[in-house]
């Protein structure tokens, strides 16, 4: 069976992909091949990934267009980011047991909602829950009263746009404009260690590796056809009993739950998360990663988020006045060129190769008029798997 | 066994659009294992009727009494649906981008909550209901095709099948032959003749030649109002209902000139 044969491969491909992941690149790292600038490049690249994932899973698998994604890996990335602040405070300009800007800012106690987040676990815990929660709630105003498609994704980009102002204020006692930074060291570690980077990268392509295998047990649950279905034909699903907005909500608060664990392994690889990645360009940037890589299939979404960040790092490097209108470029080919992405091209390539030799054979083989119909028809009864997209 | 009286009762439902009153104090009511058509001309609330029965429309007076004392007016449409009541649509509603197998699943009457969505797995006998279902559409080698990949009246009847399987108490169903040739016709009128023989069904439509063959009973809607019902004999001969399709065509004609 090809079908069967297919799957095999697919797992194949997935198995050394994440064998690469894990084993490969921290391998090559030990040998020297690969220096540990690029191996926390790569571990940057990997957190941001699962990012991209829960964007899938939202917009790829349910269809629905969120432009505030940042805020949820803002959330994680603060969250974890407090609590670096915390275990640096003390070993700063001033020696004092609260964080630097504190001072400046002319606090000088530790404001209370900080106070938890001396401990490690309740930190990456709230860069869990924190974000889910948040999503929970604003799926929770907008799904029940069916506020959808370009609404819900206005309302999202205006809460991005909304929560960017509140985070550059010092109001905030969260770093203002300046972010958090000068992180000094993580569970006693310390950050400027090669060692920890090395250790953080592999929590960071085993969280990745994990959150794609939770993700795709859902998607190949029952769970993925009815975000499918949502997608496709809300009404019809409603009407078989089912409570679409519960479905939606969930779906939205995994999504943040997996942003908001993006966010919490970016902040110590990378060492300072300020305001700027948490507005709306950050969150449109998202949206880019996931149409190029290939909506609706979680590879693509990987491949995307890694694909784009890595040319990033290069082009921006090379060329940096030319990258804002690459990336434009980029999305503007992707949806009207490649509406499936990277993942889809074999495909659609093969598709175009189709429709060419059909073209052709038309052209030089039988009279005019007589074959289109009939064509069209041995086409599709010969590969009923390959339906035109509508 | 066949259950006797009422499954839904409508009493004094008026729906009120911005002003237009598509329903105007409507009473009516379907039994037990009936196939009751709703016929009348354009615009005299047909699908309106169907929309506030299955919570799509909010009355803004009256009650709909379904099965034993439960008020659909207070609920909503998945709750409703989850009651026993299934909803097939004009223009055909299935998920296009799943396979027929796949929507047929979604479809089956299981717990609708996210944990049993994640964790849930199918029996054999559902496995067994899904393949007799496909039977019966005549759907079964296709059961493996995306359902966006058949024909106008194969998506009709899948959605047919959809609201079979979910095994409703009353069934709606919104024109269920328009653009159908003669064949499909015949066929979508044994599928609601098979519904109709444990399940209660009101169907809207037009085709009177189609409603003479399916139902037992008619009720005739005009401007938001019940204007009689009885057997299709009894209705056509009645000079109410022969005055109202006056300028329009006789319904028969009405339906016979469309292609």
């Amino acid at each position: 069976m090809s079908a069967a044969r297919s799957w095999k491969r697919r797992l194949l491909a997935e198995i050394m992909l994440g064998a690469l992941l894990i084993i490969g690149l921290p391998l090559l790292n030990a040998l020297g091949i690969l220096s540990d600038y690029y191996l926390n490049l790569f571990g940057k690249y990997l957190s941001l990934a699962i990012l991209a994932l829960g964007m899938d899973l939202i917009w790829g698998y349910t269809g629905i267009l969120s432009l505030g994604q940042a805020i949820f890996f803002g959330l994680g990335a603060y969250s974890v980011g407090m609590h670096l602040m915390l275990e640096s405070s003390g070993k700063g300009v001033y020696g004092e047991p609260i964080p630097d800007f504190m001072i400046w800012n002319r606090v000088f106690e530790l404001p209370l909602f900080w106070k938890p987040y001396q401990h490690l676990f309740f930190a990456f815990l709230s860069s869990l829950l924190l974000p889910a929660l948040v999503a929970a709630v604003i799926g929770f105003l907008t799904f029940r009263r069916r506020v959808g498609g370009t609404y819900f994704a206005i309302l999202t980009q205006a809460i991005a746009y909304a929560v960017w102002l509140m985070f550059n204020r010092n109001e905030l006692k969260l770093g203002g404009t300046n972010g958090l930074t000068d992180f000094k060291s993580i569970m006693g570690f310390s950050l400027s260690d090669p060692g920890t980077l090395r250790g953080l990268y592999l929590v960071t392509a085993l969280c990745l590796v994990g959150s794609f295998l939770c993700c795709r047990w859902l998607v190949r649950s029952k769970m993925g056809l009815v975000l499918t279905a949502i997608r496709d034909q809300e009404q019809r699903l409603r009407f078989l009993g089912y409570p679409v907005a519960t479905y939606k909500i969930f779906s939205f608060a995994v999504a943040g739950a997996l942003a908001g664990l993006a966010g919490a392994l970016y902040a110590p690889q990378v060492g300072i998360i300020t305001p700027s990645q948490i507005g709306v360009l950050p969150s449109l940037e998202i949206v880019v990663w996931v149409a190029t890589g290939g909506r609706g299939t979680l590879v693509g979404a990987i491949v995307g988020a890694v694909g784009i960040n890595a040319a990033r790092s290069v082009l921006t490097a090379r060329y940096p006045e030319w990258w804002p209108i690459i990336l434009g470029g980029l999305f503007v080919g992707v949806v009207i060129v490649f509406p499936e992405g990277v993942i889809g091209l074999p495909q659609q390539l093969g598709r175009w190769g189709r429709w060419m030799r059909v073209w052709l054979f038309e052209r030089r083989g039988a009279g005019p008029g007589s074959v289109g119909g009939s064509q069209r028809g041995i086409e599709t009864s010969k590969r009923p798997m390959l339906s035109e997209e509508d | 066994m066949e259950k006797h009286g009422t499954i839904v009762y409508l009493e004094d439902v008026t729906v009120n659009f911005d002003g237009f009153q598509a329903l105007r104090g409507v009473n009516f009511y379907v039994d037990h294992g009936e196939l009751r058509a709703l016929i009348g001309p354009n615009g005299a609330g047909k699908t309106t009727l169907l929309d506030t029965i299955c919570g799509k429309v909010k009355p803004e007076r009256g009650r709909i009494v379904f099965g034993a004392m439960t008020d659909l007016t207070r609920l909503e449409e998945h709750e409703i649906a989850a009651l026993g009541v299934g909803r097939k649509f004009q223009t055909p509603a299935v998920f296009k981008n799943l396979t027929l197998l796949e929507n047929l699943m979604l479809s089956l009457p299981h717990r609708r909550n996210i944990f049993s969505t994640l964790f849930g797995s199918l029996t054999p006998q559902q496995t067994d209901r899904i393949a007799s279902t496909l039977e019966i559409l005549g759907l079964l080698e296709k059961a493996h095709q995306k359902a966006g990949s058949l024909s106008h009246g194969e998506m009709q009847w899948l959605e047919i099948g959809m609201v079979m399987i979910q095994d409703p108490q009353l069934f709606l169903l919104d024109e269920p032959v328009a653009g159908m040739t003669g064949g499909e016709r015949e066929k979508t009128g044994e599928l609601l003749k098979r519904m109709a023989q444990d399940h209660a069904v009101l169907v809207v439509e037009h085709d009177m030649e189609f409603v003479r063959q399916t139902a037992q009973k008619v009720t005739v809607l005009h401007e938001g109002m019940v204007l009689c019902e009885g057997s299709v004999e009894r209705v056509q001969g009645d000079p109410r209902v022969i005055e109202v399709y006056l300028g329009r065509g006789h319904p028969v004609d009405a339906h016979d000139s469309r292609p």
